[in-house]
């Protein structure tokens, strides 16, 4: 992702047989990184398996119960939010893929050298500034008396939204739509920045040699260019979802109670209930949901290792 | 009439490609205009009144400065250590074979497959048993273990690319250790070490999941500010502060490329 800008290395040269002392080397090397991983971030995970089990107060203290009925519990208080978390991330997903690939494919192949870096920094740039700033501009951007919002009531597109239930009451603020509006634009530069940096290593005389052989534009897209490119999807598409279903801010920003994802019902159990085995359980269940998400995901798609 | 609809089916990509840039920039733009509003009531959502208010003090807002400086302090501090242990990290990945290879691997890519919002909530919960008391120093802590994975794969990218001839060559000529790495290694794989640097501090500074859940009722960052003003009502001055980082971070990066491009030319 940060590499974006650089030409994919020349050649893999092989490593020189290592030597036992320089073994030992590796292991300090990596002794404190993966010693802080460890204690803060794998450690944590396995505790909160054990929170979610237990059960207690806050002035009483916790104590494993081996309680696994805050696990219903909380899927029967909580399915519909995890149901919105998935299906909101999964739109978000394939907008950002339909608003993204056009870019990426613009920088690649159509952009000259100047316009690409321009256009590159245009899309990083939004990461160095405040992304709770920003999407609290789009309730600028949608609100009820607003350009936007007129626009689509003049076009009964907010009719069409509002019967199939992505809208209410021809507004977008407080719906599903500013949700996943939101969620397509936080996201969008994780998924350009991998389209990119896979579509960029393509070389353009396999365009030439598609036109050759008499294919149609449309054609070497769909036969040369995007199957290429398929890694970048990949990566695009995970780096998007999986963000994008633990995310409470465009919930809670843009949307109504109504709206709220699992990412909500955490940061609620957590931060103002103080049920910490609930907000424990649930973080557990959507861990183990995407884990399991990503794995079918990418066998199917067939990508080596991401790092 | 047909030569419009032929010139737009042929340039249809780089006209979809504008309406996704549109779509990224708006709110910036939308930022940079509102930072010179002057709203009725607490909150900046529609526009009422050209003003410079906000822009000629913008520290007027209490606690706003403050956070600000906290921020910039734990991604200063965040960037450090995530940037030492990840090198050292993208090194060994890099350079050597050891067992427990695949484990490592593993527990890099797993935070960053993470949603931040199940990381937030187990360390807090960790935190919480052990009775450490929130603050800068469990958001720093919270930083640092985010931060390292983006920088281990941007500079593991790097050094895997690099030449290990180079280093080679430079103890033929009777360079040291530590000279070697000190001249050959630590410049080639500088690139790579500043993105990943780059890149901690611009996630941290910007974070708010993970701090949300790690830290007290009296440490707040500036995305805790704005968060809160979000509810209570919010100054102006927040749109100040985030177009002048949009400008600094555009000046940054093209400065940055500008630099880049003259070394280029110079080799």
């Amino acid at each position: 992702m940060t590499t974006t800008t650089e030409a994919a290395p020349p050649e893999v040269i092989p490593l020189p047989p290592t030597k036992p002392r320089r073994k030992l080397t590796a292991y300090w090397l990596l002794l404190p990184g993966i010693a802080w991983l460890v204690v803060f971030f794998a450690v944590p995970m396995v505790y909160q398996g054990s929170t979610s089990l237990q059960t207690g107060s806050l002035e009483q203290g916790f104590r494993l119960t081996w309680h696994f009925a805050t696990y219903w519990d909380a899927l029967a208080e909580y399915k519909w939010h995890f149901v919105r978390s998935f299906s909101y991330a999964a739109i978000a997903t394939a907008l950002c893929l339909a608003v993204g690939y056009p870019l990426a494919y613009t920088i690649a192949f159509k952009a000259n050298r100047r316009w690409r870096n321009v256009i590159l920094i245009l899309v990083i740039a939004p990461f160095f500034t405040s992304f709770l700033i920003r999407t609290l501009a789009w309730k600028t951007i949608l609100s009820d008396g607003g350009p936007v919002v007129s626009a689509l009531n003049t076009l009964h597109v907010l009719g069409i939204t509002d019967a199939i239930g992505l809208t209410s009451g021809h507004r977008v603020l407080a719906t599903p739509l500013a949700v996943v509006c939101g969620l397509t634009y936080n996201f969008l530069p994780f998924m350009i920045l991998p389209l990119y940096t896979s579509l960029e290593r393509i070389d353009p005389r396999l365009h030439e040699a598609a036109g050759d052989l008499y294919a149609r534009p449309f054609t070497t897209f769909r036969k040369v260019t995007f199957p290429i490119s398929l890694p970048g999807v990949v990566a695009g598409t995970l780096l998007t979802f999986i963000p994008a279903s633990g995310d409470y801010i465009n919930a809670q920003l843009l949307g109504s109670p109504s709206e709220q994802m699992v990412g909500n019902g955490i940061q609620k159990q957590f931060l103002n209930v103080l049920d910490y085995p609930t907000a424990a359980a649930l973080s557990f269940i959507l861990m183990a949901l995407i884990l399991g998400m990503v794995t079918v995901y990418m066998r199917k798609a067939g990508t080596e290792e991401l790092v | 009439m047909s030569r419009v609809f032929k010139w737009i089916r042929e340039h249809l990509a780089v006209l979809a490609g504008i309406l996704a840039l549109a779509y990224l920039v708006l709110p910036n733009l939308v930022v940079f205009a509102f930072s010179f509003n002057k709203p009725v009531g607490k909150f900046n959502y529609e526009w009422s009144q050209f003003s410079t208010d906000a822009w000629t003090s913008p520290c007027g807002v209490a606690d706003m400065c403050g956070s600000l400086s906290l921020s910039l302090q734990i991604a200063l501090l965040a960037t450090i250590g995530a940037t030492v242990l990840g090198t050292m990290v993208a090194f060994a990945l890099a350079r050597y074979r050891f067992r427990g290879r695949a484990a490592t691997t593993a527990l890099i890519f797993l935070p960053m497959a993470m949603p931040e919002v199940v990381m937030a909530a187990s360390l807090g919960t960790l935190f919480l048993n052990m009775r450490i008391q929130f603050g800068f120093l469990t958001i720093l802590i919270a930083h640092i273990m985010f931060c390292l994975s983006f920088v281990v794969t941007a500079v593991k990218a790097r050094v895997m690319s690099m030449d290990p001839r180079l280093e080679q060559a430079a103890q033929d000529l009777y360079a040291t250790p530590a000279q070697t790495f000190l001249r050959v290694t630590l410049p080639l794989a500088a690139p790579g070490i500043a993105a990943g640097a780059l890149l901690s501090f611009a996630l941290s500074f910007d974070d708010f999941i993970i701090t949300q859940f790690n830290s007290g009722p009296t440490t707040v960052t500036f995305p805790m500010f704005v968060w809160g003003a979000s509810q209570r009502g919010i100054p102006v001055q927040v749109n100040v502060i985030g177009t002048a980082m949009f400008i600094a971070a555009v000046a940054l990066t093209v400065a940055g490329q500008w630099i880049g491009n003259r070394r280029k030319a110079q080799a």
